[in-house]
């Protein structure tokens, strides 16, 4: 009983900090909230309006945040290397798809057989990560800091630094439309890769196990667990979500800008677990918080955008967000609060009782 | 009568800031060595060593307060952003306002000290992660120098380009150029001001209660405080000196570079921590030294050379090798920490 309502407390910070945005909108311009059903070039259907956007690009971070959410809470650090992996990850699909030709006219390998490889490859990353952070426990924001540097060049370097470009339509779906779904695809992704987690945490341990190491590693392996695997295995699995999002990154542009592509998005993905409200030192974790977290946050990149805010500026005003959420979570202001709310509960207890 | 010492014995018992120091030195002394035989004769000359102090002068003034940071066990990622603010924010006073030299070192000081103070507030009294902290102070600093001015420039201010030109002859050393005319080695005033600061730091870590202090805190925050330490203070303080370091290394930048854009010293916060690492300061906290940062910093710069040299011109290469050299470096570290703790166990 009290667990669920810890929980519940949980989630109510994204969604205190989506009211605060929506309310905020609503004030400055209404019209942020309309949507219309119009039809693209193609003559297909589609939706189109701010709150879309936000769906369609806070999928990707909702995605991202699922595996940031558990490499969090196995190992109380971060992985700030997202973003150029995703980089490799959407190389070598194209990699895979193009061949050594960089504009072919049919694809060389089908779609799948290109997820599946970059799946591999940005797993055979993540597990060089979780090697460092796990068997030679080197704090994960340094671990990852290697990769961080060295990933948009050994993306740069699978294309020996050529921009390949993918002409067939289909493959533009994945991060566009289907023909016909005026929704855009990556939200559907995002549903899959959630209710997979979902259902893994739902039947398996991993999630149990994941906050007993978070809180205490080394208690957790005196109670059978073992620890340097369930680190490994969320920076694995953080992998694998990267190489979907790589896959959306790649597919809305059918090509690759390394030095721009996903940048600054392990900002992003790191502030959607923050604000789901989870201990950025580790532990107990809610998942639901940390997805609604990432959309929270892409609301906002949107608000900033509507706000003529450019995008080369835009860091300076999320950073204000970011120390204003983590000062606020800081232990000692969160002490405060609950003194002054003891406070205030015993000075109302004794008015009732007087 | 006693044992006499095995050469293992002896290694192990030194220190862990003096082991890693030695470690450090002789790996630059290596691949000099090795950069020499490789290329010829090149990396004999006077100036090329000179030329790799001056372009990286700013960087060991940065990777001085990175490594204080990390004694205490903190990090600081915020130091590139900052000095491209403070080459953005010189350079627009200089050129745009007509403003002086004297003023611009200031407003340098001024913005290193701001982020000092309120990064090292945050994580000292707020108990907030310093690497979130400086996360989100490397991302406002990135912003706010677009939003100072978006367009690179060079700066023409008089009374700057004659101290950014000035050159500083180095007494003894030097090398016949082609004509056969000798030309005397030249550092900048960077590179001046680059080992006053390593040379102060040095002295600060070693024989001050305050650099002693800091390397309590990194080593065991809760023993630091049982002794009458101040944690709290000690923490801010070292956040302070990374600040306005990082404010000091960003103006030598911009004396070095002579120019404001968004895009400077990208990457100067990966290239500090990995001369602090290979320079033997542990992640950890409570083990480290300025002078083996120095030889990071020159053992980085040298490998760089190395590559750029050997025609692998390509910018992927550089953040390949020094990610590479960073990696063998962290593991290193652990795998000789492992060792020695297994020595000393079984002695």
């Amino acid at each position: 009983m009290k667990k669920k309502s810890y929980a519940n407390k949980q989630i109510l910070i994204p969604l205190a900090a989506l009211a605060a945005l929506i309310i905020f909108n609503l004030i400055m311009d209404p019209g942020f909230f309309r949507i219309t059903l119009g039809t693209n070039n193609a003559g297909n259907p589609i939706l189109s309006g701010y709150l879309i956007t936000i769906l369609d690009y806070g999928s990707e971070l909702a995605i991202l945040a699922i595996g940031m959410t558990l490499v969090t809470a196995a190992s109380g650090g971060q992985d700030i290397s997202v973003g150029a992996t995703i980089a490799i990850a959407g190389s070598v699909i194209l990699k895979v798809l193009c061949g050594n030709n960089t504009r072919p006219d049919q694809l060389q390998a089908p779609i799948i057989v290109a997820f599946l490889v970059a799946c591999l490859v940005s797993a055979v990353f993540g597990a060089f990560n979780g090697a460092l952070v796990a068997y030679f426990k080197i704090q994960p924001m340094v671990a990852t800091l290697i990769l961080f540097t060295a990933g948009r060049s050994i993306a740069a370097w699978i294309n020996n630094n050529e921009l390949p470009i993918v002409s067939d339509p289909s493959f533009s779906y994945f991060g566009g439309l289907i023909p016909g779904i005026p929704i855009p695809t990556p939200v559907f992704i995002m549903l899959i890769c959630v209710v997979v987690i979902f259902l893994v945490l739902k039947f398996t341990n991993l999630g149990l196990y994941t906050q007993a190491v978070g809180i205490n590693s080394s208690s957790s392996r005196l109670n059978g667990i073992n620890p340097t695997f369930i680190k490994f295995l969320s920076f694995v699995i953080l992998g694998l979500c990267v190489a979907v999002v790589g896959l959306i990154k790649v597919s809305r542009l059918s090509t690759i800008n390394y030095s721009v592509i996903a940048k600054d998005i392990e900002m992003d993905a790191i502030l959607a677990v923050a604000l789901g409200g989870n201990a950025l030192s580790g532990g107990k974790f809610n998942m639901a918080a940390s997805v609604l977290g990432a959309y929270v946050i892409q609301f906002l990149t949107t608000t900033l955008y509507k706000m003529q805010v450019s995008s080369d500026a835009l860091p300076a005003y999320k950073a204000i967000v970011v120390i204003l959420l983590v000062v606020l979570s800081s232990p000692v202001v969160r002490e405060g609060f609950v003194k002054l709310g003891k406070k205030i509960k015993a000075g109302s207890v004794q008015k009732g009782v007087a | 009568m006693e044992k006499k010492k095995s050469f293992k014995e002896r290694i192990f018992g030194l220190s862990d800031t003096n082991l890693l120091l030695i470690i450090t030195i002789v790996v630059f002394f290596v691949m000099y060595i090795g950069a020499v035989v490789i290329q010829g004769g090149g990396f004999l000359k006077p100036q090329m060593f000179f030329n790799i102090l001056n372009a990286n002068a700013a960087l060991i003034i940065a990777s001085v307060g990175m490594s204080i940071v990390m004694i205490t066990g903190g990090i600081d990622i915020s130091v590139g952003g900052v000095a491209a603010l403070v080459s953005m924010s010189c350079a627009v006073y200089l050129d745009k306002q007509n403003g002086s030299v004297g003023g611009a070192v200031l407003i340098a000081l001024a913005i290193g000290l701001a982020y000092g103070v309120i990064q090292g507030f945050l994580v000292a009294y707020l108990g907030i992660q310093p690497f979130i902290v400086s996360l989100a102070g490397m991302f406002f600093a990135r912003g706010m120098t677009t939003i100072v001015n978006t367009a690179p420039f060079n700066v023409q201010n008089e009374a700057f380009v004659a101290l950014k030109e000035t050159r500083i002859n180095v007494p003894g050393m030097g090398s016949l150029n082609k004509k056969g005319v000798y030309v005397p080695a030249y550092v900048e005033i960077g590179v001046i001001i680059a080992i006053l600061v390593v040379i102060a730091f040095f002295l600060i870590l070693r024989w001050t209660k305050l650099g002693r202090s800091f390397y309590a805190v990194g080593g065991n925050a809760q023993s630091a405080l049982m002794l009458g330490i101040n944690v709290k203070r000690t923490r801010f303080l070292a956040h302070l000196i990374c600040g306005l370091l990082a404010g000091i290394g960003g103006f030598v930048y911009f004396l070095h570079v002579g120019s404001g854009s968004a895009s400077h010293a990208t990457g100067m916060e990966m290239n500090a921590i990995a001369s602090s690492i290979i320079g033997g300061t542990m992640l950890t906290g409570g083990v480290g030294n300025v002078i083996g940062t120095l030889f990071g910093v020159l053992s980085l710069a040298t490998i760089q050379n190395i590559v750029s040299s050997a025609g692998l011109d390509q910018a992927w290469w550089t953040g390949i090798t020094i990610a590479a050299m960073l990696c063998l470096f962290l593991v290193i570290q652990s795998v000789v920490m492992a060792a020695k703790k297994r020595a000393l166990k079984n002695r």
